[in-house]
């Protein structure tokens, strides 16, 4: 079927689906639902509390695993380790924070995790390609066409897509390379 | 002429643990239980809305093949299925009663441009959120 399709696609696409088909040994399917629930109590504490720190041991302990099993399991289950699914949590926050709030950036970066503002402005842009600042300032210039949708599942719906890690967006940027967009492998 | 959504189907890890949370924690109370061989039929109501049925289904024969049934236990067990939204007269109230029975809450009671939500999840994982919409 995708040799029928391939000629429209773009080739970055390719990559992805060749990139994407599963080792047998890491087909998420092939995990066991029960280690799975408990995997996904350890995402839900990281959801309820994204500026907490979550280092591998404790959300290990939320998931009665060992650190070791818990970081590639994690990674099997649902596509991104953990410290990098607790960042696109901590920047989805911070982006409502500047939209829907008047807080500092300063304040917001403490709120949401960082250590520092820096940290905060660099891993913001290199996330979501634009500064807090820049994104505060577009966001309040859209309208709310998202008004009839639940605010939580709104929150969810403007997560960031990191499929690859921030170092190697940072090295793409440097070098001028763009690999694959991160919205087009989503698809 | 559509007259509206008389039932919607949940997948669950097991049916009576889902039985004993819908109807001991949420307050459903069963509408129909129909067994055939290892088949069971089963659906929940809440007394306030008793033009709507949640059905509890395990995934797994005779309607999936094994790897089929494998695949929605994982999906289900990830939370990845779609959001579900119970409506609440008082989610703060809603969710101090709940939380003594022992349900897993995934956020507490937030308000939001006058809604008060929370969200919990069933023992298999499904994800629910409950709205207290604004007067």
């Amino acid at each position: 079927m995708w040799a029928l399709r391939s000629d429209s696609l773009p080739r970055n696409h390719l990559l992805t689906v060749v990139r994407r088909t599963p080792q047998p040994k890491e087909d998420p399917a092939s995990q066991d639902p029960e280690l799975l629930r408990r995997l996904l109590r350890a995402k839900d504490r990281m959801d309820a509390a994204s500026h907490e720190d979550w280092p591998v041991h404790r959300l290990a302990r939320v998931s009665h695993v060992s650190a070791a099993h818990f970081a590639r399991s994690f990674k099997q289950a649902f596509g991104v380790p953990p410290h990098r699914y607790l960042l696109t949590r901590r920047i989805e926050r911070a982006t409502a924070l500047l939209r829907d709030t008047d807080r500092p950036i300063t304040e917001i970066a403490f709120a949401t995790g960082w250590e520092s503002l820096g940290t905060f402005g660099r891993t913001f842009r290199d996330v979501t390609g634009e500064s807090p600042s820049a994104m505060r300032a577009r966001a309040r210039g859209a309208a709310n066409e998202l008004g009839r949708v639940p605010a939580c599942i709104v929150s969810a719906a403007q997560r960031p897509a990191l499929t690859t890690a921030v170092s190697e967006k940072r090295r793409r940027a440097a070098d001028g390379t763009n690999g694959a967009p991160t919205k087009e492998i989503r698809r | 002429m559509i007259q509206g959504v008389q039932e919607v189907g949940l997948y669950v890890r097991d049916q009576d643990e889902a039985l004993a949370f819908y109807v001991e924690k949420l307050g459903f109370r069963v509408h129909t239980d129909v067994r055939n061989g290892d088949y069971r039929w089963l659906t929940v109501q809440h007394p306030d809305q008793p033009a709507f049925q949640l059905g509890l289904f395990t995934p797994g024969p005779p309607v999936h093949d094994e790897a089929t049934a494998q695949t929605l236990r994982a999906i289900v067990a990830k939370g990845a299925m779609p959001p579900l939204v119970l409506s609440v007269s008082d989610c703060r109230a809603a969710y101090e009663r709940m939380r003594a029975l022992g349900v897993e809450f995934t956020q507490e009671p937030v308000s939001r441009y006058g809604n008060v939500d929370a969200g919990f999840r069933d023992p298999s994982g499904n994800g629910w959120k409950m709205i207290e919409a604004r007067r």
